[in-house]
């Protein structure tokens, strides 16, 4: 531990641009977890990985967003993002990207090796065993896509979310089924979004959790939209605010006065 | 080609199939059923993950000997009696067909399932030539009578519910009494299977596809549940086989393997009912088969993905798990996709056989949640290959307007660190006034796409990256 002072690991944290703009106490939920766990955390200036232009098939564009971040990251041991999406990109997309790119390819296997997901990097490379915190309520857990098959983000959440002191999991039906977002394709195919969101929310409904959380907030700002449409009574949060213990802002899509429930 | 594609209006038939009550009752089995029984084959399997990666290397080592092993193949079914033609195009392949049946008089063709049949739109051809085409398989029987194309390409009428299937039957049988009991499938089973037993018994040629072609032993190989198959290949004079390239395979030992994977990964079965192996036609003393055996190999287009980045796509052996397991086709079945193959599969393939001005926009209406790929028997980046469309349609400038402008206003910015968390900070901070109160919009300019089906959360105030900077510039 005194090494761990005198040296600590530091962490560039990937904010996402999601949780930058939208929900700021994400990142600072982050910040706390990995703090807790005795990392230094970086913020470095940042906008965004890439990934939006990366699936509209706009290579050139993803390749100058990518050798920005992988600028602005340099110096850190670990870069880790409170997303399984944008940390899928860096840690899995990057390296193919540059395939083509003797000089890049490199670099970029380099930096994606060092790309984690904050709850897999709190369980698989810092070993949190346990958090300190506490949430009186029945949650559901929504495995995002990229999280779960492309960095294998599954059994951590649920391990520190069995630590949490008043949290009772409550699995829904097919939590690793997509909930429609796709990024783009929420907006470009409305409908066919609307329809599969449609049937993920009927399934949280029916698993009787007040509070839904997941690990990216593109996935959650879209189910507790629909969530909210439908008048469905269920709060949405990142998992991080819950482990990190910082719920006092109100729910994804909730008014200030609804914070209490 | 079959005859019209309506993959460009792909936005347009999923609207449709979204408010098609029947199908949206037939998808749920789809949801339901194949799901869990493909996982419960592989869990019952230890070497299931292994024997993936061994069907993978199969596929791999044989496209990339493909010329030998189609020089190999050939060989052998000319050396067992058998004859094989080649056809660049799918309209070459029905000249074949129409020529083989044309100098034998041929007046009825009994069909085997087979979607290479649907790429060379066969069945519309035969009849207008004037020749009896019947589809054999239980589902293909049933769209045939509807005249559809199937909408999954080992369930080719799963959109169908058993009552459409009894009103179609009343209304093709003509022999049928107002009161026979249809109302079980057994009944509309075994209704089916009276009709055909004729049609078998009286076929002058049988079509059939093929699953493999094995080059070590000339083999044709179906795989299929009702038996149809080997009663039309074995009854006519004449078995013709069509396949497209990639269904060769070395030889019998990686068919067995490649067999371990495919009913698994299709259906959840250990194996399908039958597996029926076809070398050659009939020779002395055989009790039974066919007097002539042709084999049409179709290559539309596929000879031009070998080498490419769309090769990988060639290893694909047919199955149907991408879709079983793909939310888009849950909620929109086939025929949305507006040609013969649907799903992530049918994303990946239908612009590289129809073009990408006709099929573009299959690659692009996808979540890219990855379920496909985790399933695939082969192994195929299914999104990868998706997004690999995705990049060609971006080159060639035929990305709609708004996603290019779009993206240039939004890539304008994300270059730009410091006037991007500037720019960010005032908007989310104008945005956050204006939605504090309900914490959520319901409408909002721009984003009609988005707050015409869910409600746009509220950000909440300040960036984390001026926030952040604030808190740095207090502790120093």
């Amino acid at each position: 531990m005194a090494d761990a002072v005198r040296n600590p690991i530091r962490v560039g944290l990937f904010v996402t641009c999601l949780v930058d703009l939208f929900r700021p106490s994400v990142g600072f939920a982050a910040v706390k977890l990995l703090e807790d766990a005795g990392c230094q955390v970086f913020a470095p200036s940042q906008t965004c990985c890439g990934q939006p232009a990366y699936n509209s098939g706009d290579r050139a564009t993803t390749k100058g967003l990518a050798r920005q971040v992988m600028a602005a990251f340099e110096d850190c041991d670990y870069i880790v993002a409170p997303s399984g999406s944008c940390a899928g990109t860096l840690a899995k997309h990057y390296p193919e990207l540059f395939a083509d790119e003797p000089e890049w390819s490199g670099k970029a296997r380099a930096f994606s090796a060092k790309c984690y997901e904050l709850v897999s990097f709190l369980v698989d490379v810092l070993k949190v065993e346990k958090v300190a915190a506490h949430f009186n309520g029945v949650v559901t857990y929504h495995d995002s896509c990229s999280g779960l098959r492309e960095l294998g983000v599954q059994r951590q959440p649920r391990k520190l979310l069995s630590t949490v002191e008043g949290l009772e999991l409550r699995e829904m039906k097919s939590p690793d089924v997509c909930c429609g977002f796709g990024g783009t394709f929420a907006v470009k195919y409305g409908e066919l979004s609307d329809a599969i969101v449609t049937q993920k929310t009927a399934n949280i409904a029916a698993s009787g959790a007040t509070t839904l959380l997941a690990g990216d907030l593109g996935c959650l700002m879209n189910m507790a939209g629909k969530l909210t449409r439908e008048g469905k009574p269920v709060a949405a949060r990142h998992i991080a605010e819950v482990l990190a213990g910082m719920t006092d802002e109100p729910a994804i899509g909730a008014a200030k006065t609804e914070a209490s429930k | 080609m079959t005859a019209h594609p309506t993959s460009s209006h792909f936005k347009d038939n999923a609207h449709e199939a979204l408010r098609d009550a029947p199908l949206q009752k037939a998808l749920t089995h789809v949801r339901a059923n194949f799901i869990e029984r493909r996982a419960e084959a592989a869990q019952r399997l230890p070497e299931f993950e292994a024997l993936r990666d061994s069907a993978r290397d199969i596929k791999n080592h044989t496209l990339a000997h493909i010329d030998l092993y189609l020089e190999a193949y050939e060989a052998k079914v000319r050396e067992l009696g058998g004859q094989v033609h080649y056809a660049l195009t799918a309209k070459e392949g029905v000249d074949i067909v129409l020529k083989l049946c044309r100098e034998r008089g041929a007046k009825s063709v009994t069909k085997g399932k087979s979607m290479i049949s649907e790429e060379m739109g066969l069945n519309q051809a035969l009849e207008a030539a004037g020749i009896e085409a019947v589809e054999t398989d239980l589902g293909e029987y049933i769209i045939q009578l509807r005249g559809e194309a199937p909408s999954h390409i080992i369930a080719p009428a799963v959109h169908v519910n058993k009552e459409q299937v009894e009103e179609e039957f009343r209304r093709a049988h003509l022999h049928l009494p107002k009161d026979r009991d249809l109302s079980e499938p057994v009944q509309l089973l075994s209704e089916a299977r009276g009709v055909l037993r004729d049609k078998f018994l009286n076929a002058d040629i049988g079509i059939t596809g093929a699953n493999f072609l094995v080059a070590e032993t000339g083999t044709s190989i179906i795989v299929t549940n009702e038996g149809n198959g080997d009663l039309t290949q074995i009854i006519p004079k004449v078995h013709v086989v069509i396949a497209s390239l990639e269904k060769l395979t070395p030889t019998l030992e990686d068919v067995s393997q490649l067999l371990r994977v495919l009913a698994r990964s299709a259906t959840g079965q250990d194996m399908s009912v039958y597996t029926t192996l076809s070398t050659g036609p009939r020779r002395q003393g055989d009790p039974d088969g066919p007097e002539e055996y042709h084999v049409i190999l179709l290559d539309n287009g596929r000879s031009s993905m070998l080498g490419g980045e769309f090769e990988d796509m060639l290893r694909c052996i047919r199955c149907g798990a991408c879709m079983n397991h793909c939310p888009v086709y849950h909620a929109i079945g086939g025929h949305a996709y507006g040609w013969v193959y649907p799903g992530p599969m049918g994303a990946v393939l239908t612009p590289t056989l129809i073009g990408v001005k006709e099929g573009g926009q299959l690659p692009n209406a996808s979540t890219f949640c990855g379920r496909c790929e985790e399933v695939c028997p082969v192994r195929i980046p299914l999104p990868n290959m998706m997004r690999h469309w995705r990049e060609r349609e971006f080159e060639r400038h035929l990305s709609p307007a708004t996603v290019r402008y779009g993206l240039a206003f939004w890539a304008f910015f994300a270059a730009r660190p410091a006037l991007y968390r500037l720019a960010t900070d005032i908007g989310m901070r104008a945005l956050h006034l204006f939605g504090r109160a309900k914490g959520r919009f319901s409408s909002l300019p721009f984003a009609g796409g988005w707050t015409r089906y869910r409600d746009f959360p509220s950000p909440q105030g300040a960036t984390f990256q001026s926030q952040w900077r604030a808190k740095s510039r207090a502790v120093k």
